[in-house]
């Protein structure tokens, strides 16, 4: 009476032979990170000394280390968090807690949507026009870090918004009728139990920036500094365009010095990520409810 | 002037007239005329989707808060029409709302309890210590609780969550508290201690019961309104309308368990 008939069956192999092929395609996404990484440290882990590190490059860029670029890069991405984080997190907050369903909200909304998809190199000369000659920031790590902020803001203000989602509406709608306003709630209420997805996000998406040329390379990142910046109007050398440079532009570099900077950018961006990771981990095993 | 207060004195705690509430045009709730007397239960019975929480929501003017709500005709608090009140914030603070679902907020016991008179502006622990064991106490839930008022409300149980909404909502010093449907995720035990508290609270303010079982508003409300799709079938007495004494039917096959 419960024998399965013909169709039971067909269905079942059905069934296994699609779970196969998605279990398949899954697997394949860890295949490019296995082999970038694999080749990066093979290639270029013998570049990698506490001199590669700690000095300037020498030689014509064919020999000595990386300082200057790797410093560059921290100042880049510090001063672009700072730049996008409060105007991100504020412009999140408002579409999230007090905008209206209007025109003037879905206009925004559409803007950063349309922000995201500018491309970067678009972005490049934007911050050149609107930074560098505009404002007068010259080419500098001010001009490329504003540059660098803008082009994350959707990201930034897309995952703070998704964080603050995340806290129930009963909880606002308990706080409002206590006779909290709406910034009450949030100070009291969305804010202490979203803060933690906000950071990681934000912290997320910003690393990506390190890796970022293009918006850079025109607004405040140069060829060669011996120099380290002093301040944000200094122009400074930069991981990614470092990378490019003596990639394409330099004869005779080591083969394995190219590599080594591509890891040394790559273990930054795979820190960052970690520790948002972890910072992630901690907190949920936190949360209340 | 002092003719006046006498006058704000003696209205009643809810005076509704011709109110009507509309989410994004559709009708939700409409022609409800009736008079909540002070230091009294007022029960609000009828099925689902028939307009009780959005009556509830109308009089601490949460229409405010919630994109689409509108609402017309008149709605006065103690005598004062709702929306005339000089800002919406001072109007919820004198209403206490105990929602369906228990609402512990993510924040531990005593924040709970004592976050209304934090927005108010109360830093004196002292204060606020004094606030958070009276509240508890009313509520019936400070034995349970006196030890561990440091540790999360959201993981109380679900009866203490109630109780402890309960204790927050009266920590509001409100006038009038707005119960919506308080029992449907509480066991019957604890429904008879909840009961038992609101009976004692009516000496010292309004309660509104928004309830689906007719036998809590029989033991509770001195008066009932009987809510069904959208409008306000008929309000009376709840003794008279258990005895048979209703003047529409529906609402006689509603308390005889007939539908809903």
């Amino acid at each position: 009476m419960f024998e399965a008939t013909a169709r039971n069956r067909r269905n079942q192999s059905v069934e296994g032979g699609f779970r196969l092929l998605f279990l398949w395609m899954t697997c394949m996404l860890i295949l490019p990170v296995v082999l970038i990484l694999g080749v990066l440290i093979y290639r270029g882990g013998p570049a990698i000394s506490y001199e590669f590190l700690l000095t300037p490059p020498t030689d014509g860029m064919t020999a000595g280390g990386i300082l200057p670029a790797l410093i560059g890069t921290v100042w880049l991405v510090v001063v672009a968090l700072l730049a996008s984080v409060p105007v991100g997190v504020a412009a999140a907050l408002y579409l999230s807690e007090y905008a209206p369903d209007n025109r003037l909200t879905r206009a925004i909304n559409l803007a950063i949507i349309n922000l995201a998809g500018v491309p970067s190199i678009v972005h490049a000369l934007f911050g050149v026009g609107a930074f560098v000659i505009f404002f007068r920031f010259g080419t500098s790590i001010l001009a490329a870090s504003l540059t660098l902020a803008i082009m994350t803001l959707p990201v930034v203000i897309v995952s703070t918004r998704e964080s603050l989602q995340t806290v129930p509406r009963a909880f606002r709608e308990a706080c409002w009728n206590m006779g909290a306003t709406r910034w009450q709630t949030i100070r009291k209420v969305v804010l202490p139990n979203s803060i933690s997805g906000i950071l990681t996000g934000v912290i997320l998406e910003v690393s990506r920036t390190a890796g970022e040329t293009a918006p850079i390379m025109f607004t405040g990142a140069v060829f060669f500094s011996p120099f380290l910046p002093q301040s944000v109007l200094d122009q400074t050398m930069a991981m990614s365009l470092h990378l490019f440079v003596i990639q394409t532009q330099v004869p005779n570099v080591p083969e394995h010095v190219p590599f080594g900077v591509a890891l040394v950018l790559i273990s930054m961006v795979l820190a960052m990520n970690g520790l948002s990771i972890a910072f992630r981990v901690y907190l949920r095993g936190r949360k209340k409810w | 002037m002092v003719a006046g207060q006498d006058q704000a004195a003696a209205a009643p705690a809810i005076d509704v007239a011709d109110l009507a509430i509309r989410y994004g045009g559709q009708l939700a709730l409409a022609g409800v005329t009736l008079q909540v007397p002070r230091n009294e239960i007022f029960g609000i019975i009828g099925p689902a989707n028939s307009g009780k929480t959005s009556f509830l929501r109308a009089v601490n003017r949460m229409d405010l808060l919630t994109p689409g709500m509108t609402v017309e005709g008149s709605v006065s608090v103690e005598g004062k029409e709702v929306r005339s009140w000089r800002n919406a914030y001072a109007l919820r603070r004198r209403i206490g709302v105990v929602f369906p679902l228990p609402v512990g907020l993510p924040m531990t016991i005593y924040e709970n309890v004592a976050l209304s008179a934090r927005l108010r502006g109360t830093r004196n622990r002292s204060d606020l210590d004094v606030i958070v064991e009276r509240c508890l106490r009313r509520a019936a839930l400070w034995d349970e609780v006196k030890d561990r008022l440091d540790s999360l409300g959201s993981l109380l149980s679900g009866g203490q969550q109630q109780r402890l909404t309960i204790a927050r909502a009266l920590s509001q010093d409100p006038s009038i508290l707005l119960l919506d449907e308080f029992s449907i995720a509480v066991d019957p035990v604890t429904t008879m201690r909840i009961e038992e508290v609101l009976a004692e609270l009516r000496a010292e303010m309004t309660i509104v019961m928004v309830t689906n079982l007719v036998q809590q508003a029989r033991r509770l409300a001195s008066q009932t309104a009987f809510f069904l799709t959208g409008e306000l079938v008929e309000v009376g007495e709840t003794e008279t309308l258990f005895e048979g004494g209703a003047r529409d039917e529906r609402t006689t096959a509603y308390l005889e368990g007939k539908f809903g």
